[in-house]
């Protein structure tokens, strides 16, 4: 384990492994995976003008809940830009892992993280950190939908600058910008007025990744976004991950590896609270170099 | 191989059939013997009751005399509502909070858990206790310059009331999903937010339903207001004076060797029962409009 340099990190490669080089954000490295599914590899384009993604590290980190460890000493680099999948079987520790990210697994009781999460070099556990800020850099989409029953369309998107209490006007162009950024503007325009709840479930979550990118967050946690929705669904939030990509760092935690073909770069796999693998999201599928994940991506077991 | 109209599966047997009847017998029954007596209370009601009921019946003080016109019940309408409604105000802000800390910060912790055992025991204490109380602390004391006071009433009330808003806030703020709190959490906002933006909007509907069954209980006590506010005959709106309400006409009324204070109080009784009924059609409508439950 090498000590890592305390010093901003805005272009970093990777264990995908190109040496750093120059502009901005490198693409991955030659040969970008082939991807079964088109739609989402249409828009792999570079980096945004306007992004403002973060490199997300994580050094040796561990998280239990009470005694019990659900992440045992896991380190892994989330590239701005990126679109970063984590599979493995359920309980090995994946969603435990994004949710301290964020630092939302803390919230559970008798739920403890121990180790470091970087934000561009930022450690986001050191004392003195708000948890508050926390989160507002890092957004997060749940596996349900969980618009506020509440609040109408309008609101729902309109309650994260209001619940974080940013002030000043243009509410209403946010709202706007934030609905055509996650695809539901078409669809919603002519009903803000009404319930969020009254939407479909694809709506709604389009909704919620709406509302997460009003706080203007840097990173985004999807904890498997797509397990409550309809083939159509899925592939309208794909898309949407793939627009996404070009602004922000995404990491994604998914159950279904198909999905991770399709949108991820690279691809992590999770065995038992261990890191067992990273890399380029073709190589993890067709040649990984460890047995456990060829057993689990060719559907021996999980 | 079967016989051409046999049936494939075997008939229900008599027993059974017995056995069924029998059962269906026994809860229908039970229900009958619980449903006579409630019946029976509003039918004496009304057909006693009615009949004292007037527009002077209303608009003017009991007059005290034995004989003679004995007047109306406005001093008691008129207190009830002056004291249960200083006691929900009191109770139900208090109550919310205990619910809201209970549900948001204490959690399974152990002084909550404290907290809860001791609300659970004053739900079981009979309401005479808390007049007691008062009448001790307060009544005997003279604070406030007199003895017997509305405002004491209101406070022997809202003793009451308290464990009963906690317990249902706490109910209902449990039910709201925890989804909602990790989606608001996780958008960075921070937590006293999530509570006064989400949390109680997605729960007041049930929050006004436990409020108005602990209103509907207060005002049908007796107990705690005889030796508190006691019994007077006119109307005040002076909450540090003595104070009338309808439990406490009722009580004074029915002892009486007098046909017409008898019907006075069972004319109170038809009014005292109707507010609540009002109250609890209120809840139940509030509460049918909640998201949850």
């Amino acid at each position: 384990m090498t000590e890592p340099p305390e010093t901003e990190m805005t272009d970093s490669s990777p264990s995908t492994g190109t040496g750093g080089t120059e502009p901005q954000r490198p693409e991955p490295p030659a040969g970008t995976p082939v991807r079964a599914v088109t739609a989402a590899a249409d828009a792999k384009a570079g980096p945004a003008a306007d992004s403002n993604a973060r490199l997300v590290r994580l050094e040796d980190l561990r998280a239990f809940y009470g005694d019990a460890a659900a992440v045992r000493n896991v380190s892994l680099d989330f590239p701005p830009n990126e679109v970063t999948a984590i599979i493995g079987p359920s309980g090995c520790g994946k969603s435990t892992l994004v949710r301290c990210i964020n630092r939302m697994h803390e919230e559970i009781p008798g739920a403890r993280a121990e180790g470091k999460v970087l934000l561009d070099g930022q450690d986001l556990y050191a004392s003195g950190v708000d948890v508050v800020a926390v989160r507002r850099a890092v957004g997060m989409v749940f596996q349900k939908p969980n618009p506020f029953p509440t609040m109408s369309i309008f609101d729902n998107v309109a309650a994260g600058p209001r619940l974080t209490g940013m002030r000043g006007g243009g509410l209403r162009e946010r709202v706007e910008r934030t609905l055509r950024g996650a695809g539901l503007w078409e669809e919603v325009k002519d009903r803000l007025d009404e319930p969020g709840i009254g939407l479909s479930g694809g709506q709604q979550q389009r909704l919620c990744i709406a509302r997460t990118l009003a706080v203007e967050p840097e990173v985004i946690l999807m904890d498997e976004p797509c397990s409550a929705l309809d083939p159509v669904a899925t592939l309208k939030i794909e898309e949407l991950i793939a627009e996404l990509r070009t602004r922000y760092t995404i990491v994604i935690v998914t159950h279904n590896m198909q999905q991770a073909g399709r949108v991820a770069d690279s691809t992590a796999f999770m065995l038992t609270g261990e890191m067992v693998e990273r890399g380029p999201t073709d190589k993890i599928f067709t040649n990984p170099n460890d047995q456990r994940t060829e057993d689990y991506v060719s559907g021996k077991f999980g | 191989m079967n016989g051409t109209d046999a049936p494939v599966l075997p008939p229900v047997s008599p027993r059974r059939r017995r056995t069924d009847r029998f059962m269906r017998g026994l809860f229908g029954g039970a229900t009958i013997v619980a449903i006579v007596p409630l019946v029976l209370v509003i039918f004496y009601l009304v057909q006693k009751g009615l009949g004292s009921w007037s527009i002077d019946f209303f608009t003017t003080d009991p007059s005290g005399k034995f004989f003679g016109d004995p007047g109306g019940i406005k001093s008691a309408i008129l207190g009830t509502i002056e004291m249960v409604g200083l006691a929900t105000l009191i109770a139900v802000p208090i109550g919310i909070g205990v619910a809201i800390y209970l549900v948001e910060y204490g959690k399974r912790g152990r002084f909550a858990q404290v907290v809860r055992y001791f609300i659970d025991v004053m739900t079981g204490v009979p309401s005479i206790v808390f007049g007691l109380f008062i009448y001790i602390t307060l009544v005997l004391a003279g604070t406030g310059g007199t003895a017997f006071a509305g405002w004491k009433g209101s406070a022997a009330l809202a003793l009451l009331m308290l464990p009963i808003v906690t317990r249902a806030g706490e109910v209902v703020l449990t039910l709201v999903p925890d989804e909602l709190r990790e989606g608001a959490l996780a958008l960075g906002a921070p937590r006293w937010r999530v509570i006064f933006r989400i949390v109680l909007p997605t729960a007041l509907p049930g929050l006004i339903t436990g409020m108005l069954l602990a209103v509907a209980r207060a005002a049908g006590e007796t107990a705690p207001l005889i030796f508190t506010a006691t019994i007077v005959k006119g109307s005040s709106l002076d909450l540090n004076g003595p104070m009338n309400s309808l439990p406490a006409q009722i009580f004074s009324d029915v002892g009486q060797a007098q046909d017409r204070l008898v019907a006075r109080a069972w004319g109170a009784a038809l009014t005292l029962v109707l507010m609540i009924l009002i109250l609890t059609t209120l809840a139940r409508v509030v509460s049918r409009r909640s998201r949850l439950a």
